[in-house]
């Protein structure tokens, strides 16, 4: 149901508020948030259509922390259809990000900026980013401090911006994991990679808490779809045991 | 048909390479070149002295002339004050070459009420300015080369009487200062035309074109072109050049950093509306603060054109913070006194910049300040943008290049790159590539040929210490460049790519690896790219 509703997301004000009523979250800003924002922002941030019905929100909500674990391939296909729309994006933390994949996955290149190294203190740098950008995806150089989830989290619910977090993060409105990958292409001495299947499991809080899953099929953005190549998307599994 | 000439004005100052050299016409002076007299004063023309002469034929007719050696740009320099006289009079000033500029005469006649004040008014203003360094020759015609000749004479050749002016002309005005096409091929045409006893410019005219084309090719077009009063080029006005440096004296001097920064807004604004009124964005940026003792501190800033104001005073509070509260022997010992922007580089600002980042707007903007701040927090190298380029490897198509610099590809993009790896990219790149050990089933390392053949099936990764069983793998693609660089290999030089699906060997059951399983890939856990160099192999990249 989420998903078919986050499907119609977009930019005009009416559909967003029918995701809203679809996935019974609360998607504008609650008070005092609203103030900070320009009123052309959107509250939610585009997700590619399988991911939608992962998220609470229906996508990527600012003020919202997300976490990701493990996969940086996951992390791409979640902050690329945000970029391509417009969003600002930052990799802090991340020195080995493959940046064509990530350009592949959709995220422009023009408007992403990396901090491989952020340094001692990193907190600092990720709020001054939070500030000022749309998304900031971290890979935290170490365990953060007790109080630098909170702080962080109420930075960017105050900002407006998406922090995506790579790894466990105290706090995450949910968590995204990768539970079964599926390569395609490559045989034994044949053929090449020519895509894979993540199957991604999502926790929330609170509602959120049952875990969902959905199948997410990354392929060269510029091939011709396989023709016949495995099931197509195979069905979530509901709750895992 | 002709187009009609534009009414053009020329103001020429005969012999400007002399006066350039300081010398007034009254004293003998010649400037040489490459041995031979390229402009003689009016003084050393009296006494025989004409260009072309060499330097001792030159001396010998006039011993005390002054030798000047030939300086383009003093001449383009000097010249330099002339123009800006006769611009605060008429806009849009071409300067022909050092010594003669022009201008289109429609404006400033309307202007001044005709042609002739406009005469009047322009000698005056340019004599006034030369003080008798130089005579100046004012001619206004239709034209740029009917007003050439006009100019020698000072006079206003009526509205369509070009042909008339022209026709008794000489010949070798066509080969006089500023003319279209003039030089040693146009030389030659005159001296030839002179023999076939063409001497004045009615007699060229009255040679069909055609003949004339036949005859004297592209440079007799156009000289038959020029005789006619018809003018080849159009004249355009010159940019203007900018005085793009703002000073601002402090008084108090400055001792804060804050005092200091304050003021550089107002100065980077300055800068800035200076910049946006000639339509010029700045690409270099270079803030110089002095103190009352003297130290100095400048830095140049680098930047992709899109500096605002607000990004130019936050680098000037930068540079100025890390300079006055900086714990180095470096500190100065009083405040600040003297605060200077200049603009080192500048190109045409591209409009509102849309097109630069697909929407620079209120929201770039903002992101752009952020990334600004943390690049003041960690050194600008740590904020980094990706540029996609040309090249092979996943290491080589992407280069990092700090915010706000030049955004330039490390290789360029347009040449096809055989061998390189089709999508998808993998998603973490490891750079430098870690080393890792390839065996076979039977343990025996696995080696890349030089034909790019493997010595064995690839059945093991080894990696940090753990094996990782082989799934599944594909390749190797050789890549054969650089192959001479030794040193390079991996970066670029002699390497083959091998993707390989592995499992973690500790998940497995079986200690065996089982090469039928190998096609279900569905119970691989990873994709890995793995290159191999004459140092042996090392995992580039992970593709989940």
């Amino acid at each position: 149901m989420s998903a078919s509703a986050a499907s119609l997301l977009p930019k005009e004000t009416l559909s967003r508020l029918r995701a809203a009523a679809a996935t019974g979250g609360t998607i504008l800003p609650s008070s005092g948030l609203g103030a900070h924002l320009p009123g052309d922002r959107e509250p939610l941030l585009p997700v590619r259509p399988e991911l939608a019905g992962l998220l609470p929100a229906g996508g990527l909500r600012r003020g919202a922390v997300h976490a990701v674990h493990d996969s940086t391939a996951l992390l791409f296909a979640l902050v690329g259809p945000a970029s391509a729309a417009g969003a600002w994006c930052a990799l802090v933390g991340l020195p080995d990000a493959g940046l064509l994949a990530a350009a592949d996955a959709g995220i422009d290149l023009t408007r992403l900026a990396l901090v491989p190294e952020p340094g001692p203190d990193w907190p600092t740098v990720v709020a001054a980013l939070i500030d000022a950008l749309d998304v900031v995806v971290l890979a935290p150089p170490a365990a953060p401090p007790a109080a630098v989830p909170r702080r962080l989290a109420a930075r960017a619910r105050e900002r407006g911006a998406v922090l995506v977090v790579r790894g466990d993060w105290p706090g995450a409105e949910v968590g995204l994991r990768v539970v079964r990958t599926g390569w395609e292409g490559l045989g034994n001495g044949r053929g090449r990679l020519r895509g894979c299947r993540l199957e991604v499991e999502s926790r929330g809080r609170g509602g959120a808490a049952r875990p969902r899953r959905t199948v997410l099929h990354l392929t060269d953005p510029a091939a011709p779809p396989p023709a016949g190549a495995g099931a197509p998307g195979r069905p979530g599994r509901g709750a895992a045991a | 048909m002709a187009e009609p000439a534009v009414r053009t004005v020329v103001v020429r100052c005969p012999d400007w390479p002399i006066a350039a050299a300081g010398y007034p016409p009254d004293v003998p002076a010649a400037v040489f070149h490459a041995g031979r007299a390229l402009a003689v004063s009016t003084a050393g023309r009296a006494e025989g002295v004409r260009p072309g002469h060499r330097r001792r034929e030159a001396q010998a007719r006039c011993p005390e002339l002054v030798v000047i050696g030939h300086d383009p740009d003093r001449d383009a320099r000097e010249f330099e004050p002339v123009v800006a006289a006769v611009e605060a009079l008429a806009p849009g000033v071409a300067v022909v070459e050092p010594g003669i500029l022009a201008l289109r005469a429609r404006g400033p006649a309307r202007y001044f009420g005709g042609d002739e004040p406009v005469l009047e008014l322009l000698g005056s203003e340019v004599a006034a300015r030369l003080r008798g360094l130089a005579g100046v020759r004012v001619g206004i015609a239709d034209g740029l080369f009917t007003a050439l000749v006009a100019a020698r004479d000072c006079r206003v050749v009526p509205a369509g009487h070009s042909a008339d002016f022209l026709a008794p002309q000489d010949v070798s005005l066509l080969t006089g200062p500023g003319v279209a096409g003039a030089g040693t091929g146009r030389e030659a045409l005159v001296d030839l035309l002179r023999r076939l006893g063409v001497r004045t410019l009615g007699d060229l005219v009255a040679l069909p074109a055609a003949d004339v084309a036949s005859r004297f090719a592209a440079d007799g077009t156009l000289a038959h072109r020029l005789a006619r009063g018809l003018d080849p080029v159009p004249v355009t006005g010159r940019a203007v050049p900018v005085d793009l440096a703002v000073d601002l004296a402090l008084d108090p001097p400055a001792a804060q950093v804050e005092a200091a920064a304050f003021a550089t807004r107002a100065l980077a604004e300055s800068l800035g509306d200076r910049l946006a009124g000639h339509g010029l964005a700045c690409t270099r940026l270079t803030v110089l603060a002095r103190t009352e003792n003297g130290e100095e501190h400048a830095r140049t800033w680098r930047c992709d054109g899109t500096l605002s104001t607000a990004a130019i005073a936050d680098r000037a509070r930068w540079q100025l913070d890390g300079w006055l509260s900086g714990r180095s022997a470096t500190r100065p010992s009083a405040g600040v006194v003297l605060l200077r922007l200049t603009a080192e580089e500048v190109v045409p600002h591209a409009g509102a910049q849309l097109t630069l980042w697909g929407g620079w707007d209120e929201h770039g903007e903002r992101a752009g300040r952020g990334l600004a701040r943390v690049q003041g927090m960690l050194g600008p190298e740590a904020v980094l943008v990706p540029v996609l380029g040309g090249g092979r490897g996943p290491r080589e198509r992407v280069r990092l290049v700090p915010w706000q610099d030049e955004r330039t590809a490390a290789l360029p993009a347009q040449p096809p790159w055989p061998g390189r790896l089709p999508a998808p990219h993998p998603s973490v790149v490891l750079d430098p590539p870690r080393p890792v050990s390839v065996r076979d089933l039977a343990g025996e390392p696995v080696t890349v040929s030089e034909r790019a053949l493997l010595s064995g099936e690839p059945a093991v990764v080894g990696l940090d210490g753990r094996d990782l069983w082989i799934t599944g793998w594909a390749g190797p693609w050789p890549v054969d460049t650089r192959w001479w660089d030794t040193a390079a290999a991996g970066a670029g030089g002699r390497c083959a790519r091998l993707q390989v699906l592995v499992r973690d060997a500790g998940q497995t059951r079986s200690r065996t690896p089982e090469p039928t399983r190998s096609t279900t890939p569905e119970e691989a856990t990873r994709a890995l790219l793995l290159v191999s160099s004459p140092v042996g192999w090392s995992l580039e990249g992970a593709y989940d």
